[in-house]
């Protein structure tokens, strides 16, 4: 038998069945990389959607409507050493009806529809500004009073004039006075500074991030003051001194585990052991920040134990060929060489902290509670769970302040990232 | 008030320190010895000293002084010994607050004397407590300024207390999974005292909502957990079809097809989508992708429920995508170069190696990485809150609204919650469900990646 019968006919390449068969496999191959390009842009543009609805509906909650309103309190019955009891209500009220022509002999029903173009707490506002400074009690001075969510909507252009007055929150009459004062020029929509430096109200108007910024703030740090020494202990621990048996080895896995543990399980855990069995007070941010600290520690472990690791071992040997203890060597020379890199992944670690919604929820951090808290162990939300408040609240003017408080949320994130980003640029080295 | 013991008992121990610096650097100028450790190490000691004993009967103190007062005033307080666990709480509750000043009703006599017995113990206590955190500080204080010797060996001491610390510390990891483990066992031993475990197990009925007080309407309850996991199932199955394909196609187009410059660009901007706090996302579900699934629905003649389960769990799809793009990218960066250059040496297209090769070859390690993320989807919890529905339901249509474990948790502990009433209960019980799952899935998912890596 000859060799060339064996062989099988010698292929065509440019024969027509050929060419189409490589076109095809040519265009599975273009397909595949379009499935990849539309995956690629439906995440990205998922993202983009993300942020957009966000910012357009929460940008207009960073302005608030307010009417200037000039009232003259010299002539009022008020008692200069006793401020808290004059009769604000009838006062500010009075002041309110001076702003428009003819406003006295409206008909107690449109007064009322009046009033109500105004914040409820207008009468505290100008109490307030009084008690702090009581100068203005000698003549007369502008104060700037809120308008109240349904009108601060009308004046954004979010409540539809041409609706029927049936179907929208603000009634005719209202709308009448509220163009009045506009055309009088006391109407101005300033920055709402009130979204940072007032707490949580039933009010959309008033209500703010205050109490839940500085929460968060507190939750932090004590989850830092927590988290940080002693996770960076225990990484110390493993990777340098542990024996390497089981108990070590059980550590490591657990740390491992740890990470994957459901955050709402953290919660529970703070639930049952820290409200439940050592009686600490609920929604206080002492009890948040331990919450959060056990969710933060296997983070800061893990990148501690990879930035040691990272240092080369000549380093220690130079120390300690100098005479240095194994104490000395690693807590002079290489964890300071490690901190850049460990100090990284802790903002990041603190940054998902922030973010973590579920455990805090379950701890109680989800009160209603209208004043800032002033130390750890006080009542308090967090800018997460506020998020969440407010998401749930019925009142229209929230969904823009949601919205809000979760563009200062992310921008707080974004700064935190940063940061770590800009220290791991700048400081850390590659050996 | 224990927050400024912390911090007056932190200042008190670095001027010990230095004072400890100081009397050991003046000793060895007049003993005119070679001292064994230097004297920052004598002055640590001190610190350490002082410090550290002071510091664990201040945290003693912190977590164990409500219970004693507690403890106290109920003793105190005539015929509490009758009440039940539920009453006796609810009494302490009435005499804090009334030891605040805040009073709901007209007091009765003996809840002002309880209250002031309240307000006595607090302020006994805080004298108490300065009192033993001082002896203890000055009594640390004195020994270590006693043993400034030469000879004595203060860096060995100082190190064994470090070494101390750190063992310490990295036992909390384990700690922290024992005290998760033991007080979900213990809250579901008594929930399954009240309900038994295979009604809990296998019932089909979940209506969790029976009255904590005797005056509320509620239903009557039942404990079946079984639709409550198949709604689960259900948003968690929404959750992977759109992160699975979506995770492994972006992976595959970042580590075969783009450039190096396209990548630095699109990777970190993905990441993104996992660094978004989950209550962003819930908010987003609620805000814009519910109404838009429901109105696409409709336009198909499809009715779909306001909360409904493909909202919810393809938003949480799409916070998974990073997870699955990445853990796939690890993947297939494992796989040999041999492989894939073998497969073009044999004239396969780029599209042909990746499908017949490079697939085949990491899908041990995608695999792992789609348990893992199936795990996150089980566990996640503020989108479904926000966005899936109350009432559990057994159904397969994605655009009915169905219940997760996550969001039951929460909804059965947001508000009133007694530790004795099985309403509060079941949350633990389907807590320890939800960490078994995910335990699980997580062990398997890592000995999948693991076994596969010993492969190549």
């Amino acid at each position: 038998m000859s060799v060339a019968a064996t062989l099988p006919e010698p292929v065509n390449w440019q024969s027509d069945a050929m060419k189409a068969r490589r076109k095809a496999r040519y265009a599975a191959d273009r397909r595949l990389q379009a499935y990849g390009m539309i995956a690629i842009f439906f995440a990205l543009g998922f993202l983009a959607i993300l942020v957009g609805t966000l910012t357009a509906s929460g940008y207009k909650a960073f302005v608030q409507t307010k009417a200037s309103v000039q009232l003259d309190l010299s002539g009022a019955d008020i008692d200069a050493d006793n401020l808290m009891d004059a009769n604000w209500r009838g006062i500010v009220r009075n002041g309110l009806l001076g702003q428009l022509d003819g406003a006295a002999e409206l008909s107690r029903q449109d007064q009322r529809e009046y009033f109500n173009l105004f914040t409820s707490s207008a009468p505290y506002i100008v109490r307030d500004m009084v008690i702090r400074n009581p100068a203005l009690l000698e003549g007369e001075a502008v104060y700037d009073i809120p308008l109240s969510d349904p009108l601060d909507q009308l004046a954004k252009g979010e409540i539809d004039r041409d609706l029927p007055e049936s179907r929208r929150r603000v009634s005719d009459v209202q709308i009448g006075f509220y163009d009045r004062l506009d055309e009088r020029g006391i109407i101005s929509q300033p920055f709402n500074w009130g979204l940072f430096t007032n707490a949580d109200s039933r009010f959309p108007e008033l209500a703010g991030l205050k109490g839940a910024i500085s929460g968060s703030f507190w939750a932090l740090l004590v989850c830092f003051l927590i988290s940080f020494p002693v996770g960076i202990a225990a990484a110390i621990y493993l990777e340098e001194f542990a024996p390497k048996n089981r108990l070590t080895d059980v550590i490591e896995i657990n740390i491992n585990n740890l990470a994957a543990v459901p955050s709402v399980v953290f919660g529970l855990l703070g639930l049952a052991v820290f409200l439940g069995w050592f009686g600490l007070p609920r929604s206080a941010p002492l009890v948040g920040g331990m919450v959060l600290s056990l969710m933060t520690l296997p983070t800061i472990i893990i990148v501690t134990r990879a930035a040691l690791k990272s240092v080369p071992s000549a380093i220690r040997e130079a120390a300690l060929g100098i005479g240095a203890s194994k104490h000395e060597a690693i807590l002079h020379h290489n964890l300071p060489l490690a901190m850049p890199t460990i100090l990284t992944g802790t903002i990041i670690g603190l940054a998902q902290a922030l973010g973590e919604t579920a455990p805090l929820l379950l701890i109680g951090m989800n009160a209603f509670i209208t004043s800032d808290p002033g130390g750890v162990m006080e009542a308090s939300t967090a800018l997460p769970t506020q998020i969440y408040i407010w998401a749930d609240s019925p009142e229209r003017g929230f969904v823009a302040r949601t919205s809000a408080a979760i563009l200062v949320l992310l921008g707080f994130l974004v700064l935190m990232n940063t940061a770590a980003i800009l220290l791991r640029n700048r400081f850390e080295r590659r050996w | 008030m224990a927050g400024w013991t912390l911090l007056v008992l932190f200042l008190v121990s670095i001027a010990a320190a230095f004072a400890g610096l100081f009397r050991a650097k003046a000793h060895q100028v007049s003993a005119g010895k070679q001292f064994h450790s230097r004297p920052i190490y004598h002055g640590l000691n001190i610190a350490v000293w002082t410090g550290v004993p002071a510091f664990i009967f201040l945290l003693l103190w912190i977590l164990t002084q409500g219970a004693i007062n507690d403890y106290f005033v109920i003793a105190s307080y005539p015929g509490a010994e009758a009440l039940s666990d539920s009453e006796r709480s609810l009494l302490l509750s009435e005499v804090r607050q009334a030891a605040r000043g805040n009073f709901f009703t007209d007091p009765t006599p003996q809840l002002l004397a309880a209250a002031e017995h309240l307000k006595s113990l607090h302020s006994l206590g805080a004298y108490a407590m300065i009192a033993v955190v001082a002896a203890l500080a000055v009594v640390g204080a004195a020994l270590g300024m006693r043993v400034i010797r030469p000879e004595y060996r203060a860096r060995h001491s100082v190190e064994r207390s470090m070494t101390i610390f750190m063992l310490v510390s990295s036992t909390i990891a384990i700690l922290t999974t024992l005290g998760i483990v033991l007080s979900l066992l213990y809250e579901s031993w008594q929930f399954f005292k009240l309900v038994p475990v295979h009604e809990f197990l296998f019932g089909l009925r979940w209506e969790p909502q029976i009255a904590i007080r005797a005056d509320q309407v509620a239903g009557q309850g039942a404990f079946g957990a079984v639709p409550v996991l198949w709604g689960t199932a259900v948003v968690a199955a929404c959750a992977m079809i759109v992160a699975v394909p979506v995770g492994i196609m972006s992976a595959i187009y970042l580590t075969e097809y783009a450039d190096e410059r396209f990548r630095a660009v699109v990777k970190p901007l993905l990441e993104i989508l996992a660094g978004i706090p989950t209550v962003v996302y819930g908010f987003f579900a609620v805000l814009t992708v519910a109404p838009l699934v429901r109105s696409l629905a409709q336009s198909i003649g499809i009715d779909a429920a306001p909360n409904s389960a493909i909202a919810a769990g393809g938003v949480m799809g799409v916070m998974l995508i990073p997870f699955v793009s990445s853990l796939s990218d690890d993947a297939f960066a494992a796989v040999p170069r041999a492989m894939r250059e073998g497969s073009y040496a044999l004239g396969a297209t780029k599209g042909e190696t990746i499908r017949k090769v490079l697939l085949p070859a990491a899908l041990p390690g995608i695999v792992g990485g789609v348990l893992l993320s199936l795990s996150r989807a089980i566990g996640e919890t503020m989108i479904v809150v926000m966005a899936a529905g109350l009432i559990a339901k057994m159904t397969l249509n994605p655009f009915e609204s169905v219940t997760t474990v996550t969001v039951q948790i929460v909804t059965l502990l947001i508000g009133d919650s007694e530790f004795d009433n099985p309403k509060t209960l079941a949350a633990f019980a389907l807590g320890l469900l939800l960490f078994l799952i995910t335990l699980g899935l997580n062990l398997v998912a890592l000995r999948t990646v693991r076994k596969y890596r010993e492969k190549y």
